[in-house]
């Protein structure tokens, strides 16, 4: 890090990120506030996050194929690592972010109560897993690929496989959830979520690329999934009172 | 054509849809991994300050409250510090973690903070802000994650001077902003995400 003075927090492109009205996604009809946002700038509320060390994640935490297995037993499907880099929209690797993820299984099923899709549950595959980025913002867990599955929106929609993720960064306007798409799926071109994003380059942003160069041998395909975080503005000229 | 900018675009937010539960509190979602949820504990030892309990639920136009919805709080220690790295200002409490994460009742939807209530924190400008609560929701339907803050509504000479409370033009909607102190002694704080009750959200 040089010595120029971190301003506040760029604001949130609000033309490049979805709406929150999106009637093809009926969900969001009645769900969707009307009123105009408040806008102002970010404060200490929101240049700060909670700090969570590397000692709050277990050993099997990033990989879903063993962390809710029974002994010697692995969860079923495709075989893969995702990995990537977060970055702040400066291009600044984000270190000691905190990533959840959570998936349906190979079958397209999720392990929740409210969920009655008829594809069956692995009773070795929990669907949850974390991690936090290194020096680098670098991640890595490994799961089995998800299932594509019927929602319940229009008559016959389907999910394309896709994997969810919470980040935390280094302030909390930089908190995020959105989901990762498989490259070559043709289900995302049809689906009413993806369907909220605003241009072709907004689905790229979320759609993972095979990565044959990171697979392993005889073992996992590879996926590559970047993360991009609000970044702060860079200053010297600056003057905020209380110093940040 | 000018140089590029070369700046990134930030990653899309797409809804956390029905299941956010199985990431983000996976015990709550009946999944035992982990040793626990994170964020279900906000006080680690004895605090400093006045201990408060937050309560309150989401809910949509029609006045149907969510029961997938996921809240998260954070929020300054009794002395206004914040336990974060980026806090330069002096060390909070090592007792509190100043985050909160609640999935709500599964039957009812209510989420409940067990806290303490925030000392003030300072605007850029140098002014003091009244004790707030930084909240920030997500469920399925939202397609990004709703921010808003929660004040006090028996802080009103703070809040009177706080520089976002005093700014805002309908003045009506302000008290959307206000937890409010039950017979209990528990603050409560519903959310509305539309209708004629519809909270303030920020943009930040």
């Amino acid at each position: 890090m040089d010595d120029r003075k971190l301003g506040g927090y760029i604001p949130r492109d609000r033309a490049w990120q979805p709406d929150a009205l999106t009637p093809p996604y009926k969900t969001s009809v009645k769900r969707s506030p009307q009123a105009a946002l408040l806008s102002f700038p970010s404060s200490l509320s929101e240049e700060t996050s909670p700090v969570f060390g590397h000692a709050t994640i277990g050993a099997l935490d990033n990989d879903l194929i063993h962390n809710f297995a029974a002994p010697s037993q692995s969860a079923i499907g495709p075989r893969i690592i995702v990995h990537g880099q977060v970055l702040d929209e400066t291009g600044r690797p984000v270190p000691n972010a905190l990533i959840e993820v959570w998936q349906a299984n190979a079958g397209g099923r999720y392990r929740h109560a409210k969920e009655g899709y008829l594809a069956p549950l692995d009773p070795n595959f929990g669907g949850c897993g974390r991690m936090i980025t290194d020096e680098n913002g670098v991640y890595e867990f490994r799961t089995v690929q998800p299932g594509p599955y019927p929602w319940p929106n229009g008559m016959n929609d389907w999910r394309p496989a896709h994997i969810h993720f919470s980040i935390f960064g280094h302030g909390f306007a930089q908190r995020l959830i959105t989901q990762m798409y498989f490259e070559g799926d043709p289900l995302i071109q049809r689906c009413p979520i993806v369907g909220v994003l605003k241009s072709q380059e907004a689905v790229d942003a979320l759609t993972a690329p095979l990565d044959m160069n990171r697979t392993v041998p005889m073992d996992s395909l590879a996926y590559k999934f970047d993360i991009v975080l609000r970044g702060r503005r860079q200053t010297y000229f600056e003057n905020r009172v209380e110093g940040l | 054509m000018p140089q590029s900018l070369n700046y990134l675009r930030e990653s899309p937010s797409q809804t956390a849809g029905p299941y956010v539960h199985i990431g983000c509190t996976p015990n709550f979602a009946g999944i035992d991994i982990y040793g626990g949820d994170l964020g279900t504990v906000m006080k680690t030892g004895p605090v400093k300050g006045q201990e408060i309990t937050v309560k309150g639920a989401v809910f949509d136009g029609t006045g149907t409250v969510l029961r997938d919805a996921m809240v998260e709080i954070w929020q300054a220690d009794a002395a206004g510090l914040y336990p974060s790295a980026n806090e330069t200002r002096g060390a909070a409490d090592p007792n509190f973690t100043g985050w909160g994460r609640s999935a709500g009742d599964m039957d009812t939807g209510e989420f409940t903070f067990e806290t303490v209530k925030p000392g003030q924190v300072p605007w850029p400008d140098g002014r003091m802000q009244a004790p707030h609560i930084t909240v920030w929701i997500v469920a399925r339907g939202i397609n990004l994650g709703l921010q808003t803050r929660l004040y006090f509504e028996d802080a009103a000479e703070a809040n009177a001077v706080d520089p976002i409370l005093s700014r805002i033009e309908h003045q009506n909607r302000v008290p959307t902003l206000l937890a409010k102190l039950e017979k209990d002694g528990s603050y409560r704080f519903d959310i509305h995400l539309q209708g004629p009750h519809e909270t303030i959200f920020f943009d930040i």
